[in-house]
């Protein structure tokens, strides 16, 4: 009895175990679907967080009031900042304490190195005018006396212990002498420069008023030597015209190629690739607001193509070149307003700081607010002040992640201060618009939808409108359903409504068979069996459109006309059998007839008929390609689906049609279609469905260019073969990675949409038949 | 003809048109594949064509016809071809001439019109290779170890050099490989320690022991290798191409010398099979393009394997819940929503997921807490053989759900009555009775969730199929099961040769034979489930009666 007892209570164990274990193996279902979507989700959110910027350290800097910094920056991971003052002091401050472990101990605020730039004799005691940046991280100094001098503050990391220490230094790429820079040696009032591994273009505007262009031409290369004593260049001087003789700020790009010189209100573009001749090469002239607005700063974008022009009323305006009718010309693409958002009144930009390697952007107005923008996506990412008053000196971090700003020090205003702010700003070229709306991208004549990810250089900028691939999507599904609708649903009324039993039975399997066909044959005969065959023989393409239905036409007529005994032996049941020979000699006319039309029509090559005289572009994997092959892909799930629903038409129904003598086709249409059109409607949900999230097809037989064309000779890029191809080589994290997860996403909830309203539709009809 | 259209009978025969159509598709799919595919390995005639150009000059060709084509005369009017003016269509053949070392193309137009004179001369022979390709042209002389000896010797070395070869490759694959993988590992239990700061001298001497041990090993067989390659370098033949030029081909670079003009119908039927059987064991050569697709089948084989154990046991538990415990209620609307959903998203969406999430979050975390002594080379946090079968899980999850539950609906619940009747509680009526009558059912979706595996390939270019693995994920190396190795796949063989290869003109015979195999695996599992099913609504209709 005891035992009885204990065996029950297993029992009872084991029982509510099993139950417990099989709810949630059922549960774990939808937790699957909704862990994909939230997992998605997740790496899609951070591409539409807008930058936040946080304050990290604050150093007050041993520096008295009155001496002047010019310049700061920092190292790649933010460990050391630095600054340089008028005296030509150089000064490295730690902004991370050392670890407990390591050798050399140090807190945040310790200095690190401290030198002075200007030691050689050359000098003499000067004061340092202006230090001028380049998109490199090499700086020049300038002199009250006209004296210059490169300099490259660098770091290296120093491991020992497991631990590292950033250790910084300067280099001085020219040596520790003042170089010359104009040939008489006036002193300058305005300069910049660029320079790559084999040359160094100056641009100046010297005190008495001459705007010379100056080149360094290394014998050998500039990186060679990290001290430069040694290094051998050959200079060029060269006097640039000017009528103007006031000039503001000069931006020589980092290609070398132009330079711009602001003087008040015009921006004059000089091409400066010949050594021979300096040559205007455009004047641009903004609209301003008003009379009394004027230009206050100009900033080249990162990638040289782009100037960016800030004014008096808090207006920035980029500008490119764009070829028009009358030839290249500067034109405003797009203006940014770094305005207060709360307040009416407006502030001029007092300073525009651009990213080296990414096209957003930093302004200053003259009430110390900062903002951030981005230009090819048109975003406003940030909008705040970081400091109570006009900083003295404003750099980014290498890496685009901090910033270092250093003004008179908040709590104590007779000193001055360090600080680094944390920028994060993954993902400032998407945004909505960016992705669904036209962008005028650099060097493109107008706004456009465009889809380019990658390209071989780094200034690249990224096109990510996801409007092309969407759109190749929704045309190669449609194309795809003008093909496999009217087939699957003829195909299904007549097995569902007209087969034998019998027959149905060996014609519903083979047509689902095509189902398990996998994509990737489809799509491999699509594009190495269909394309080639097509484009030899396309008029006999658009002949089988005419020939099947016409051949059908002309043996129903035939069959109408034979004599009874004759549709005795044939009954009219076996129509589909009859007409499959039919059929094959209807394709092979179309095929031999494909010669002699072109022959007689299209001068003997359609295709070159039609690229030739008509100017329709023919690819050889285009939307019919794709149309017949995805067609086939989906036939079988429409056909299924929409045989299913009108085969559980209630037989009561078409019965009483039939009694009351409506004819076999009279009963399908007002009856037995009417009721199964849910069904129907949801098979072709379903089709579509497939047909937009379908990959292997569209892969292998389009040739997957990102195009804007309905044209039916034409291929497209689709959302999921967009994934295919481009996926395996995005970097992880990467704004690339997460659109095209985005891409994903968008597809599934697709095909969410789609599937639902499908199950809902067929779930209400199960339940009227069931009511029959 | 009016009263003809009113009773609707030519609408009924346009429809009976659809089922037409759908069925020549089908069928006409099938055996455009079946007959391009197996035409592959059937041994083909090899000709000699004499031909005269237009302008006189006279040359010989030498190969298979590949395809034949019809092009108008107007496209070729810019070549001055001597024609009768009535003639509009010329007739050209592509011909596979080989002989890649002599001409970069392995193929090439004729014009019928310039073929003077069709041979099929007995003595020509292919000669199959391990690089090159093909060479087509007449045996001059064969030349064992400097001498030149007579020509039926050659079927003699043939199988001397084939032997040493396999023995070159037992040892390359099997021992050297196993001794290339211990090192490998005893290299990173030394970085193990060293992370973990464990190593001690007498570790270390240990392993440099280990090591040393090894490498004796390795120069040993080595050295037995370098013997073989010797071996099978010493003899050679000389070739006449068709141009007349000799070409002395290693018996190293030979695979198979055949006088296809020379056998009959029975010795060709027994090629064929001999080609399909190599085709079905060997591994690629030439970029994939030449060869067998064991590495691919044996890859998808295992693959599929590992997704059905892992979708099985979750699938059949779901179908149950949902036809067994669920209640009519709002959420199980929703799971069946969830069911149909996971059927329809995209296979790509799958594959998305599967990279980020099972690759990049899973496989990333898991290398950071057990494999570490890999990094910064992923062991788990890269694609392979497990996240794929885990990914394609879930894809072929509702499959099986959806099989399974028609299985349970149709058990009639009198069954389940008698049993709990009885006494037995739900889950020994579950256990005992429901799940062995439901079992060809759970079969019927096992098997249809493996063949959409099959065939699956979007998904699977993210998350671990590669062109070509190095190494097969199961082999003699412990563990045996390599689960983070990438691996080949038929249907990612099939668009990689297809699409990717430098020659996808030579590939195109190969992809079908590959495509052929694909679709009778799929085809075969589908009729297998179908056929399993429908015996079992039969026995289901005998159990309600």
């Amino acid at each position: 009895m005891a035992s009885l007892i204990s065996s029950n209570r297993s029992r009872g164990v084991k029982n509510s175990l099993a139950k417990w274990l099989i709810t949630l193996g059922g549960i774990s279902v939808l937790f699957t679907l909704v862990l994909i979507f939230l997992y998605l989700l997740y790496v899609v959110k951070p591409i539409f967080d807008s930058a936040q910027i946080e304050p990290k350290v604050s150093i007050s800097l041993d520096l008295t009031t009155n001496e002047k910094v010019l310049s700061t920056g920092v190292d790649e991971l933010q460990e050391v900042a630095y600054e340089i003052t008028e005296t030509g002091n150089i000064d490295f401050y730690h902004l991370k304490a050392s670890a407990p472990e390591a050798d050399n101990q140090f807190t945040v605020g310790d200095n690190a190195l401290s030198m002075s730039l200007l030691s050689n004799e050359d000098f003499n005691q000067e004061k340092v005018v202006n230090v001028v940046n380049s998109f490199s991280a090499n700086k020049l100094l300038h002199t009250t006396k006209g004296k210059t001098l490169l300099i490259q503050p660098s770091f290296y990391a120093k491991y020992a212990n497991d631990t590292r220490e950033i250790i910084p230094q300067v280099n001085y790429p020219l040596g520790q002498s003042s170089l010359i820079i104009d040939e008489q040696q006036t002193p300058l009032s305005q300069l910049a420069f660029a320079m790559d591994d084999e040359r160094i273009v100056f641009v100046a505007f010297t005190e008495d008023k001459r705007l010379i262009k100056t080149s360094f031409i290394a014998e050998d290369d500039f990186s060679s030597s990290s001290d430069g004593d040694d290094v051998e260049y050959e200079t060029i001087f060269q006097q640039i015209e000017l009528t103007d003789d006031v000039i503001d700020e000069i931006k020589v790009t980092p290609d070398l190629s132009l330079a711009f010189i602001r003087s008040a209100s015009t921006v004059y573009v000089y091409s400066l690739n010949d050594d021979e001749e300096v040559s205007l090469k455009a004047t641009i002239t903004p609209t301003l607001d008003n009379s009394d607005t004027y230009l206050t700063s100009m900033a080249l974008l990162s990638g040289s193509s782009s100037v960016l022009l800030g004014d008096s009323s808090g207006r920035v305006s980029q500008w490119f070149e764009v070829s028009t009718e009358s030839g290249r010309q500067f034109k405003e693409i797009r203006t940014f307003d770094a305005n207060d958002k709360n307040s009416q009144a407006s502030n001029a930009i007092t300073a525009i700081y651009t990213e080296q390697y990414r096209k957003s952007f930093y302004t200053m107005t003259n009430n110390g607010m900062v903002n951030v923008f981005y230009t090819t996506s048109s975003a406003h990412l940030w909008q705040g002040k970081l400091s109570s008053a006009q900083p003295e000196a404003f750099a980014i971090a290498p890496r685009a992640n901090g910033l270092i700003i250093i003004g008179n020090d908040p709590l104590d205003a007779s000193n001055k201060s360090l600080q680094a702010f944390s920028v994060h700003n993954e993902h400032p070229e998407v945004t909505w618009q960016a992705l669904w709306q036209e962008v005028w991208y650099e060097g493109y004549p107008e706004p456009d939808y465009i889809w380019q990810s990658t390209s071989g250089s780094d200034d690249f900028e990224g096109k990510f409108s996801l409007v092309p691939i969407s759109f190749g999507t929704i045309k190669a599904a449609l194309y795809a359903m003008l093909f496999a609708v009217p087939v699957a649903l003829t195909a299904a009324i007549y097995t569902a409504y007209f087969m034998t039993p019998g027959m149905r039975k060996k014609v519903k399997p083979t047509i689902e068979m095509m189902e398990a066909l996998p994509t990737v044959i489809l799509g491999f005969l699509a594009g190495l069996w269909l394309a080639p065959l097509m484009e030899e023989y396309l008029p006999a393409i658009f002949l089988l459109f005419i020939f099947l239905p016409l051949s059908t036409l002309i043996t129903a007529f035939a069959w109408h006309n034979l004599p009874n005994n004759w549709k005795d032996k044939l009954p009219e049941t076996l129509a589909p059998l009859l007409l499959i020979p039919v059929m094959i000699l209807a394709i092979y006319a179309a095929f031999s007839l494909s010669g002699v039309l072109e022959l007689a029509f299209f001068n003997g090559d359609m295709r070159q008929y039609l690229t030739n005289d008509l100017g329709i572009n023919f690819d050889q994997r285009n939307a019919l390609v794709v149309g017949i092959a995805m067609g086939f892909a989906v036939i079988p799930t429409i056909f299924s689906m929409a045989e299913d629903a009108i085969f559980s038409v209630p037989g009561h129904l078409t019965s009483g049609s039939l009694a009351l003598g409506a004819t076999q086709w009279q009963t399908l249409v007002k009856v037995v279609l009417l009721t199964a059109s849910p069904g129907i409607f949801s098979a072709v949900m379903m089709g579509l469905g497939r047909a937009v999230g379908e990959t292997m097809i569209v892969l292998m037989a389009t040739g997957n260019t990102p195009i804007l064309d309905w044209s039916i000779f034409q291929g497209m890029r689709t959302l999921a073969a967009n994934i295919a191809v481009e996926m395996p080589e995005s970097e992880v994290g990467s704004s690339h990675y997460r659109i095209l997860f985005l891409a994903a996403f968008v597809l599934f909830i697709f095909t969410f949409i789609f599937n639902t309203a499908a199950e809902f539709v067929r779930q209400r009809l199960r339940e009227k038949y069931s009511s029959m | 003809m009016n009263k003809w259209f009113k009773s609707g009978s030519p609408w009924i025969w346009l429809s009976a048109g659809g089922v037409s159509i759908s069925l020549i598709s089908v069928l006409g799919l099938l055996w455009l594949i079946a007959s391009r595919g197996l035409s592959y390995f059937w041994p083909s005639e090899l000709y000699q064509f004499e031909l005269t150009d237009q302008h006189g000059a006279k040359s010989v060709v030498i190969g298979e016809i590949y395809d034949r084509e019809q092009i108008p005369v107007s496209q070729l009017a810019h070549l001055n071809l001597a024609l009768d003016p009535e003639q509009e269509i010329l007739e050209r053949l592509l011909i596979k001439t080989g002989n890649r070392e002599l001409v970069s193309l392995d193929f090439r137009w004729l014009l019928s019109h310039n073929i003077q004179k069709t041979q099929t001369p007995k003595d020509l022979v292919v000669v199959e290779r391990r690089t090159n390709g093909n060479f087509y042209g007449f045996i001059e002389s064969v030349v064992v170890d400097g001498k030149e000896v007579d020509k039926n010797k050659l079927s003699e070395l043939l199988t001397r050099v084939d032997n040493f070869q396999e023995q070159i490759d037992d040892l390359q694959k099997s021992d050297i490989g196993a001794i290339n993988y211990q090192l490998e590992r005893l290299r990173l239990k030394t970085r193990k320690y060293q992370l973990q700061d464990k190593l001690t001298p007498e570790l270390q001497a240990q392993i440099d022991s280990e090591i040393a041990t090894l490498n004796q090993e390795y120069a040993l067989l080595e050295q037995e290798l370098m013997g073989y390659r010797e071996e099978i370098s010493r003899d050679h033949i000389v070739m006449r191409a068709m141009d007349g030029q000799l070409v002395t081909i290693n018996f190293e670079y030979i695979l198979k010398v055949t006088f296809n003009n020379q056998l009959n119908i029975i010795e060709k039927t027994g090629l064929f099979f001999s080609h399909i059987a190599s085709f079905l064991i060997e591994d690629p050569r030439e970029a994939n393009t030449e060869g067998g697709v064991f590495p691919a089948i044996f890859g998808t084989v295992l693959m599929v394997l590992l997704m059905t154990v892992i979708v099985s046991p979750f699938g059949v538990i779901a179908a149950i819940y949902l036809h067994e415990y669920a209640g009519k209620n709002a959420f199980t609307k929703l799971l069946r929503i969830a069911v149909i959903n996971l059927a329809g998203v995209p296979s790509i969406v799958y594959g998305v997921f599967g990279l980020g999430f099972f690759v990049y979050m899973v496989g990333g975390s898991l290398d950071q807490l057990f494999y570490s002594e890999n990094l910064p080379s992923p062991t788990f946090g890269t694609p392979g053989v497990l996240w794929s079968a885990l990914t394609l899980a879930i894809l072929t999850l509702p499959v099986v759900i959806v099989s399974t539950e028609e299985g349970l609906s149709r058990i009639p619940s009198a069954m389940r009555h008698g049993s709990l009747a009885l006494g037995a509680t739900k889950a020994e009526t579950l256990w005992r009775i429901i799940l062995p009558i439901a079992s060809p059912a759970i079969m019927t979706g096992i098997i249809l969730a493996i063949a959409r595996a099959a065939g699956e390939v979007a998904p699977l270019m993210l998350v671990g199929v590669v062109k070509m693995a190095p190494n097969l994920p199961l082999d003699g190396n412990f563990p045996f099961l390599h689960l983070d190795r990438k691996f080949m796949h038929l249907g990612f063989h099939i668009y990689d040769v297809g699409f990717q290869s430098p020659n996808v003109e030579a590939a195109r015979p190969l992809v079908y034979a590959t495509a052929l195999l694909l679709v009778s695996i799929i085809v075969a599992l589908n009729m297998t489930a179908v056929s399993i099913r429908n015996k079992l609504r039969e026995r289901y209709k005998m159990l309600e009666h």
